[in-house]
């Protein structure tokens, strides 16, 4: 386990050394101050296209760390052939790629939070209301979402022999599920077969990550889902996670270094 | 030559020239703006294609309207926004607060399991949350400023929701340098005067306005059934002006007018029938 831990900080200490991190926030933080100086109506009161505008960029951003930091991983060890003294070392492929996601996971979970912290602070003095607990919910909700989006980064990079592959076709899909997921069962029953097999099919293997996709719940102030739901979401999003590690070990371990 | 200059003072020099420039700059800049259209950023970064987001826009304020809770293009449609609802004097008391109403019922545990997560009560912004929709309506205007029903339904949840006339008659005033005699924003104008301010004669006069420019339409645009109800609208609210201003024979006359294209005739004509009552009743009192 210390071997995976020290993997793991390794991976959160590349966070704060890349500028990946602080161009997103600064960005983030501007267009949202920028928005937030906007008055309709002379109406201070008006929140929601803020809260709209700050959530969105939060995600695309969280997304964007998540996917960044898990594609480069692997091949950064092969192109300055880390990876063979690491191997030589006690350690084994499956600690490796452990070490690899629970940082990813870890890191954009920290990025993640000076995110939230931001946007707790920016809406609260604006909305003059503090519900934590919904802010607790969704960040969990949004942190579970971004450990299957890491996990199926690291695969797609036993997959993918260039990151910016990776990255490109790891975003498109996540994205595609994210805005067309929860859809799919509606456009098959428009189909005919064998059509409307294959698109069922694909409905009930993709992760439903729309189910952690937090958004409107923060926009519009959504009361709060049972806890017993979002443990059951997390156990979801676990499986798809150990699912996705599974398959890159698999992968990692029959890959010639 | 060499020129010496310590870099203190070329700096100096630019600020001066920045300066020069920009008092002289300033006046010519504010010539450039036509005041006969619409000055926004939008219109000088996407041209005409702005429009084509106007629409999503004014959508977005009804997705606001309704909390969230609204159906995606794979979902079943309703035919008109509830915002644009409101403002023609619909209902919300006959509305369906099922789940069934947009989104039909889940297929599978998939969908089940996603509902945990969504909000899923048909329920409408009240007590003044109706302000987040103006946001959107404003940059819908932005966008397409001839889209006259982001006026009016701005103006009516300003007005009514969060008692603001102010503001919403300035908007409504925008709309009309926008799109000049337009008697859908005349008539809203006109509610504005009557129910806010109080002032009979100027809502009078907006009304006449806006019943002036409909008669002015082509036949065609006549025919519309929306164009119809805002005959409508008008007539009856100008009747009930003058009923209360005790000028029954115009009541009447406007009535009469509005019997033609009124959806419940029968109605009017009970309405016409009270006032010719009162005007009976009380022509023998006026001999005396």
């Amino acid at each position: 386990m210390n071997t995976i831990w020290a993997l793991a900080g390794v991976v959160i200490k590349e966070l704060y050394r890349r500028k990946d991190f602080y161009v997103l926030f600064v960005l983030t933080a501007v267009i949202t101050i920028a928005a937030g100086m906007v008055h309709f109506f002379d109406d201070p009161k008006i929140v929601n296209y803020l809260k709209a505008i700050c959530v969105l960029l939060i995600s695309v951003s969280a997304l964007l760390i998540a996917i960044v930091t898990a594609a480069r991983q692997l091949p950064a060890e092969r192109e300055s052939r880390t990876i063979f003294p690491l191997l030589a070392k006690p350690v084994t492929r499956a600690q490796v790629i452990l070490g690899k996601f629970f940082g990813c996971w870890l890191a954009s979970g920290i990025a993640l939070l000076v995110f939230y912290f931001f946007f707790v602070v920016v809406i609260g003095t604006r909305e003059q209301s503090w519900p934590v607990l919904n802010y607790l919910q969704s960040f969990w909700l949004q942190w579970a979402l971004l450990g299957v989006v890491t996990a199926m980064v690291l695969l797609g990079s036993v997959i993918f022999t260039a990151p910016s592959s990776n990255v490109t076709i790891c975003f498109i899909v996540i994205v595609g599920i994210l805005l067309l997921g929860q859809h799919l069962n509606t456009v098959a029953l428009h189909h005919s077969e064998p059509l409307r097999s294959v698109i069922y099919t694909i409905y009930f293997l993709i992760p439903h990550l729309e189910w952690f996709d937090v958004r409107d719940r923060l926009t519009y102030n959504w009361p709060l889902a049972l806890w017993m739901d979002c443990m059951l979401a997390t156990l979801y999003a676990a499986t798809y996670a150990g699912l996705f590690l599974l398959l890159t070990w698999l992968g990692f371990r029959r890959k010639s270094l | 030559m060499q020129l010496k200059a310590s870099p203190c003072w070329i700096l100096i020099l630019l600020l001066a020239v920045c300066f020069t420039l920009a008092t002289s700059l300033r006046l010519r800049v504010a010539k450039w703006n036509n005041p006969g259209q619409s000055n926004n950023v939008f219109k000088l970064l996407l041209g005409e294609g702005r429009r084509l987001f106007a629409h999503e826009f004014y959508v977005m304020a009804d997705v606001y309207f309704h909390n969230g809770y609204y159906p995606s293009v794979f979902d079943k449609q309703e035919g008109q926004s509830d915002v644009l609802g409101a403002v023609r004097g619909q209902s919300d008391d006959d509305e369906d607060t099922t789940n069934v109403v947009f989104f039909g019922a889940p297929k599978d545990w998939i969908d089940t399991f996603g509902w945990k997560f969504r909000f899923n009560q048909h329920t409408h912004l009240s007590n003044g949350r109706e302000r987040e929709i103006l946001p959107w309506l404003q940059l819908a205007a932005d966008m397409d400023p001839q889209m006259v029903q982001t006026y009016t339904v701005a103006a009516y949840w300003l007005r009514t929701s969060l008692h603001n006339p102010k503001e919403a008659e300035a908007f409504l005033r925008e709309g009309l340098r926008n799109n000049p005699d337009n008697c859908e924003i005349l008539f809203e104008l006109g509610r504005l005067y009557n129910e806010d301010y109080h002032d009979v004669n100027r809502a009078r006069n907006v009304w006449l306005a806006a019943l002036r420019y409909w008669r002015a339409q082509g036949d065609d645009a006549k025919k519309g059934v929306e164009n119809k109800r805002l005959y409508d609208a008008i007539l009856v609210n100008l009747a009930h002006l003058e009923e209360n201003a005790g000028n029954w024979p115009q009541a009447i006359e406007y009535l009469g007018m509005a019997k033609q294209v009124s959806p419940d005739p029968d109605a009017i004509q009970k309405r016409i029938d009270e006032l010719k009552k009162k005007m009976t009743a009380n022509a023998p009192a006026a001999h005396y």
